[in-house]
């Protein structure tokens, strides 16, 4: 009976609130579509900045080794090697630690202490990164070159030795600077994304997945392993991507720690490069042709590849997981 | 026991087999629970007789699932969780032992049914031998067939069993941690509001199996459903404000209380 004829305001408060739902909708649905067309603005600038080098050498300057824009050699290899391994040792080295805190924070730790923890942790994952390169100066290098870079080359000679081979793991000149260094600072910084991440994982587990394991006779520990962390898992290797992501782009505090040399990396001792740490260096002073210019632009795209097909393996991993185990856990 | 046919009617027909005189397996001895400062649970005493159903029932918030979780040391887990108190299993206080051992002796089923998501059926109801470190073969797959009958879940799920346990029912599911708790063989099995999240179908296929664990083990289940007391149980345990009010046999109970507030309470005057 309460037509809408017979209640003017009505209807037109009905209407009113029709279009701002509407407006709310194209809003972000505009929004929404501008990521994607930054994306591809992005893209498209980047290619045809390094049309130039692209055109002119095609794939193959990412295998080759010898990088020289004076004389127009502009292979990308050292600095492909540079990123990838930094990047891989820094996740070997921040992982346990990172699922340590993780697992100390949300299971174990007493809350009084667990809390304030949490804050530090992830006051950590603010701090600028210039910050740990200057750290990196005047703290890691000085004690990489008098104390941790002596002790690992004498475990490679004695690894050495023992099995008839030379390791070329902690070999060469020591200079506190390198591929080592580069990669201790790098887990440095991304623990704290990594701890940070996977503790709200942890978190949000049901506390009736712990009951369950508890109930069973289960350890602190067994039921971390058997119900939290296998519950976790997916947002534990997101948190995992996250910091490989942040570890790959990673410029500054590298570029102040790894040397910056332009050759690949020998052993972990050397001195190297990523490429991050190449464009931020060198783009100023040794763009010194449009061939080379447009070669860091190429490197840049490397970059972004690199960083894309990393969030596409993770997806595909995390897709795995979850048409194994039927899901459940969170998404 | 018939479930359907006490839906609604009187609670007179009820008849138990008597174990007036089975053993005490466990014994609940002045026990008060906290949480903090917060008393949960206040000087409570009863005994549990070997290869009965008790049922606790009350009210919400009467303490009774605080009860239960002080019979196998999962209060203690909870923030702030503590007792004062003994609680006996054969005569031995559980508080003086390894809380570890303790729950590998008295199993637990919980209101919302958990099995671990990530494992597959098998792996559920393997976990709790895998914990104690048996690894072989015969031993866990004689084992998973045997709990996966005794929770009357083997049928359903004998074509998958390495399948996931997410794809089950909500009523399989809580089965399958039925089926978890058992694998381990414990001596006594808690159940706090085994049913609460399941469809009356589903629940009555969960009373008739606990109705038959009692042959090999002693039960108690925590329950705000008092049909489901008078069906499964041949003990109840009335609780009120923390307080333990009235404990009888169920028809007893049921029939001629002696508290006025079980009383009340049994018909429905308050809840």
């Amino acid at each position: 009976m309460l037509r809408g004829t017979r209640n003017p305001g009505r209807t037109f408060s009905a209407r009113l609130r029709r279009a701002l739902d509407l407006g709310f909708l194209s809003l972000t649905l505009v929004v929404a579509l501008g990521i994607l067309a930054l994306l591809s603005a992005f893209i498209i600038v980047l290619f045809r900045a390094a049309d130039l080098s692209i055109v002119h050498y095609g794939l193959a300057l990412l295998g080759e080794s010898t990088w020289a824009p004076g004389v127009n050699k502009l292979g990308l290899l050292p600095f492909i090697i540079g990123t990838l391994l930094t990047s891989a040792i820094a996740l070997v080295i921040a992982i346990p630690f990172s699922l340590g805190i993780a697992v100390s924070l949300s299971e174990l730790a007493p809350r009084w202490i667990a809390e304030p923890l949490g804050y530090i942790v992830e006051l950590l994952a603010a701090v600028p990164s210039v910050v740990f390169g200057l750290w990196g100066i005047f703290v890691l290098i000085p004690f990489m070159r008098t104390t941790i870079d002596p002790l690992l080359e004498s475990w490679n000679n004695g690894a050495d030795r023992l099995f008839h081979a030379s390791i070329p793991l902690f070999t060469g000149p020591i200079s506190g600077s390198g591929v080592l260094t580069a990669s201790i600072v790098l887990a440095i910084m991304i623990i704290p994304t990594i701890s940070a991440i996977s503790r709200e994982a942890l978190r949000a587990v049901p506390e009736t997945q712990r009951e369950a394991a508890l109930g069973l006779g289960a350890t602190r520990w067994e039921t971390t392993r058997m119900s939290v962390l296998s519950y976790a898992r997916i947002g534990i290797v997101g948190a995992i991507i996250l910091g490989l992501g942040r570890a790959v782009g990673e410029t500054m505090a590298v570029t102040l720690v790894i040397g910056n040399s332009d050759f690949i990396p020998t052993s972990l001792f050397s001195q190297g490069q990523t490429i991050a740490s190449l464009i931020a260096n060198e783009f100023l002073s040794n763009a010194s042709s449009p061939l080379a210019a447009s070669a860091f632009l190429y490197a840049a795209l490397v970059l972004l590849l690199i960083t894309l097909l990393i969030n596409i393996g993770a997806r595909l991993l995390v897709y795995r997981l979850v048409k194994r185990t039927g899901g459940g856990a969170i998404e | 026991m018939e479930g359907e046919s006490l839906q609604g009617e009187t609670l007179g027909k009820i008849t138990h087999q008597n174990h007036d005189g089975a053993p005490t397996k466990m014994e609940v001895d002045k026990l008060s629970a906290f949480y903090g400062s917060k008393k949960a649970v206040s000087d409570v005493s009863l005994a549990f007789r070997q290869n009965t159903v008790t049922a606790i029932i009350g009210p919400s918030g009467c303490g009774k699932s605080t009860l239960i979780r002080c019979l196998n040391r999962m209060h203690e887990v909870s923030p702030g969780g503590r007792i004062e108190g003994r609680v006996l299993l054969d005569g031995t206080d559980i508080y003086t032992e390894d809380p570890v051992s303790v729950r590998r002796r008295i199993g637990m089923v919980f209101q919302k049914p958990n099995p671990f998501p990530t494992m597959s059926v098998y792996d559920n109801v393997a976990a709790g031998l895998k914990l104690n470190g048996m690894r072989k073969r015969a031993v866990l797959d004689e084992a998973v067939i045997r709990s996966l009958k005794q929770a009357a879940l083997w049928d359903e799920v004998k074509d998958n069993v390495h399948g996931s346990g997410n794809r089950l029912s909500g009523g399989q599911q809580q089965r399958l941690c039925i089926a978890r708790a058992l694998a381990i063989q414990p001596e006594v099995i808690l159940m706090d509001e085994p049913c609460s999240a399941l469809d009356p179908i589903a629940t009555a296929k969960i009373e008739d199996l606990i109705f038959d664990l009692q042959k090999t083990y002693t039960v108690v289940i925590v329950t705000h459903n008092m049909q489901q007391a008078a069906r499964v149980a041949e003990y109840t345990a009335f609780m009120y404000l923390g307080e333990l009010i009235e404990y009888d046999r169920t028809e007893k109970m049921f029939e001629q209380p002696t508290q006025k507030l079980t009383e009340n309470y049994i018909t429905g005057r308050f809840g």
